[in-house]
């Protein structure tokens, strides 16, 4: 509860920095990401009331650019590229395999906080296509049937291993 | 001087002010670009690009943005640019739910004329993903389907950036954008103010009020029910419009004529209400100068307003007139006075009002806002709903003899009429106030310097000797505007007339719908206006306090204004809200 006040307090600070500035709600919601790692409701209506503007106009904001996240991200971000090369080689069905496994939508986050799964643009690792990653760690040449096993491994890490 | 610019449009020379759009120089010399998101003054965004026309430039330029300038060249209407409007039309189609047969906006839907004035030949041609969405329609007063929204931010713009309000707004991205409320709320989870002007303001049928007519049909047909009814100043002003008359034109024998023809056991005015609100508002406006009571004082005959206020602006609630609003009085005084004297029991009586209005629906709905409980007004029905079930029940409404309103409540004076447009419920008080404080006559009764639809007005008004000062404002933009300056004590203001809608009542969320393009050419709150100041002029009395049924009410039943009866069945209270649904 301490370290969320402190959260609030920085985010009203940054506020006071912006407010009366043209074009105040992007760098605000940007610094708002950095300080809770997302802008959830009760931070977008303290962005709101802080600037002058409406809730409407920060959560479309909010909405429109991919940047921000709404709710919190997982312990572990997994990134599964859908460029053109992975997407040939098939890492549509990767991604359908680890919907089904960690039984959330694409863009969803695990109920226990530990794992976000999200479709990416081209990582670069074409050669190794179809491709994921993992917090930085990547996985290459990669078929459904591998899912299971790397999810599991994940799982039984150490609670803080981010 | 300012600067003049000539340029050519279709062959045509035009000379504009520099700033002039090429969508506005076009008009001028008597072309019509047609246009879909575009809203004169408020939704100038160049979104939707129906009026793209050829400058000479690389590609199509939007009209209703492009700056013109001089010895610009302009074509509108080649077969490129017809082809170029007929494919947007198709796009916007493709996720558009195409219920026309049963749209609430058939034969009045901005995007259904373009596509017959444009010849759009397969409205399938780019079938394909469609987003699907739940109707929101647990608001009283406001339905929003967005299978059939357009994104043309219509709604948006009038929402934010005239009311004030802001609670609807593009989310997502791309495909996946829609015009909702935040989080997923919905909009009676939100500050909305349920004066619908999102309704007016859309052209398809993607908002519209919720329905009540269904009720009103059912309590008509039922023969245990004695079901009054009663429309509003500002209806008879506008309902001709549906049914083929020329904007301003008033139809109110036709309508008193209709009213019965549905089926109503009586019709009563709230025009009477009206001039009821004046008796006891001007009491109480007399009361707060001599008692030295909260000043400025605020009218409360607006729904809208007063949740805007109970919202936004909670420090102003003690200024606000306790009179409930007319069509509230009538409904009141229906089932305590009226009931008496016809010797009906207030339970078997329905109460149904006919407002320009869509906050009326929550009004209504409002727990304190009743008495034994009843509720005062059982069902509101807006201009448009009593239009379709007049043309439900097959009646020639244009061919109708005029007929008039019930005794009891039916008769009003021209200070009543005036309400449904801004300046009027001011200009209505300072009528009976000036007699009430001189006790001298008035011989002008038109106090002109509140008339006008500027959003903001102001007037000295000369009472006895004594300078008066009052302010009238209409749109919650402008209310804003005029509390910021109350609360800077600029200026001390007596009495303050606040509307929600801009223009007042005549333009309100309830009243027919008049497509965007015909809004370039016709300020449609001056229109309506007229005829209700044309009302004014032909009547005997034009002032409450001269209207008989009203001193009737009084000697027989109120005694007198503020009294503890008026105070029981006449006043009310207000409530600070949250903005935001818990």
């Amino acid at each position: 509860m301490g370290e969320n006040n402190e959260k609030f307090a920085q985010l009203k600070e940054l506020i006071k920095r912006h407010k009366g500035q043209p074009g105040a709600l992007m760098p605000v919601l940007q610094g708002a990401q950095g300080i809770f790692g997302c802008v959830p409701e009760d931070v977008q209506k303290v962005i709101a009331e802080g600037l002058g503007v409406t809730l409407s106009e920060v959560y479309g904001v909010a909405t429109f650019y991919a940047q921000f996240s709404l709710h919190p991200k997982g312990q572990y971000l997994i990134s599964v590229c859908l460029g053109t090369a992975c997407y040939v080689k098939g890492s549509q069905k990767v991604l359908d395999k680890l919907s089904e496994v960690l039984e959330i939508p694409v863009g969803g986050t695990t109920p226990d906080g530990r794992f976000t799964l999200e479709a990416t643009r081209c990582l670069g690792a074409c050669g190794l296509a179809p491709v994921m990653m993992i917090n930085g760690e990547v996985y290459g040449r990669l078929t459904p049937d591998a899912v299971p096993a790397i999810i599991e491994k994940y799982k039984n890490m150490p609670g803080d291993a981010a | 001087m300012e600067n003049k610019i000539n340029l050519t449009i279709d062959g045509v020379q035009v000379q504009v002010p520099q700033g002039t759009t090429v969508l506005e120089a076009a008009r001028q010399a008597g072309i019509r670009i047609p246009t879909l998101c575009f809203l004169k003054d408020i939704n100038e965004i160049g979104a939707c690009r129906m009026c793209v026309v050829d400058s000479g430039a690389r590609s199509l330029q939007a009209a209703c943005v492009l700056p013109a300038s001089d010895g610009m060249v302009v074509k509108t209407n080649t077969p490129e640019i017809r082809e170029f409007r007929r494919n947007i039309l198709k796009l916007t189609l493709s996720t558009h739910e195409k219920k026309c047969l049963s749209c609430i906006r058939s034969q009045n839907c901005e995007l259904q004329k373009l596509c017959r004035e444009l010849g759009v030949d397969d409205e399938e041609e780019y079938a394909g993903i469609k987003n699907e969405y739940l109707v929101d329609d647990l608001s009283p007063s406001i339905v929003r389907d967005n299978n059939k929204c357009i994104l043309c931010r219509r709604c948006v713009s009038v929402c934010e950036k005239i009311q004030h309000v802001g609670v609807i707004g593009p989310v997502n991205r791309g495909f996946k954008t829609a015009i909702e409320s935040p989080w997923e709320m919905k909009l009676s989870e939100m500050s909305c103010i349920n004066c619908g002007q999102c309704i007016v303001n859309c052209p398809v049928g993607a908002l519209y009020e919720k329905d009540e007519t269904k009720d009103v049909w059912n309590m008509i047909r039922d023969p245990e029910l004695h079901v009054v009814v009663q429309p509003a100043p500002a209806v008879r002003a506008a309902l001709g419009e549906e049914f083929g008359f020329e904007m301003g034109t008033s139809v109110t024998g036709k309508m008193a004529t209709a009213m019965h023809r549905l089926g109503f056991d009586k019709v009563f005015d709230t025009d009477f209400g009206a001039d009821l609100t004046i008796m006891e508002e001007a009491n109480e406006l007399v009361e707060r100068i001599t008692n030295g009571g909260v000043l400025p004082m605020m009218t409360s005959c607006s729904p809208g307003w007063i949740k805007y206020c109970e919202t936004y602006h909670p420090d102003f609630l003690p200024n606000l007139s306790s009179c409930k609003s007319p069509h509230e009085m009538v409904g009141a005084i229906v089932k305590s006075y009226y009931a008496e004297k016809a010797g009906i029991d207030p339970k078997k009586i329905r109460v149904v009002s006919v407002m320009p209005c869509t906050a009326k629906k929550f009004e209504a709905r409002r727990p304190e806002l009743g008495h034994d409980g009843m509720a005062d007004v059982d069902a509101v029905l807006t201009t448009r709903e009593l239009a379709r079930m007049i043309k439900e029940a097959g009646i020639d409404f244009a061919n109708l003899p005029d007929g008039d309103f019930d005794s009891l409540m039916g008769e009003s004076t021209g200070a009543g009429v005036i309400f449904g447009a801004t300046g009027g419920v001011m200009e209505a008080a300072l009528r009976t106030a000036y007699e009430t404080i001189t006790g001298e006559k008035l011989t002008d009764v038109e106090f002109k310097a509140v008339r006008g639809v500027e959003g903001i007005k102001e007037a000295e008004i000369d009472i006895g000797g004594n300078k008066v000062l009052v302010a009238v404002a209409s749109g919650t933009g402008n209310a804003t505007k005029l509390l910021e300056r109350v609360k800077a004590g600029e200026k001390q203001y007596a009495f303050i007339e606040i509307m929600a809608c801009p223009g007042g009542c005549v333009n309100g969320g309830g009243q027919p719908i008049v497509s965007a393009q015909k809004k370039m050419t016709c300020d449609i709150r001056v229109e309506r206006a007229k005829a209700l100041y044309g009302e004014d002029r032909a009547k005997a009395l034009r002032k409450s306090h001269e209207n008989e049924e009203i001193k009737q009410l009084y000697n027989e039943y109120l005694t007198k204004p503020g009294s503890h009866k008026a105070h029981e069945l006449l006043h009310t209270h207000y409530n600070a809200r949250k903005l935001y649904a818990d």
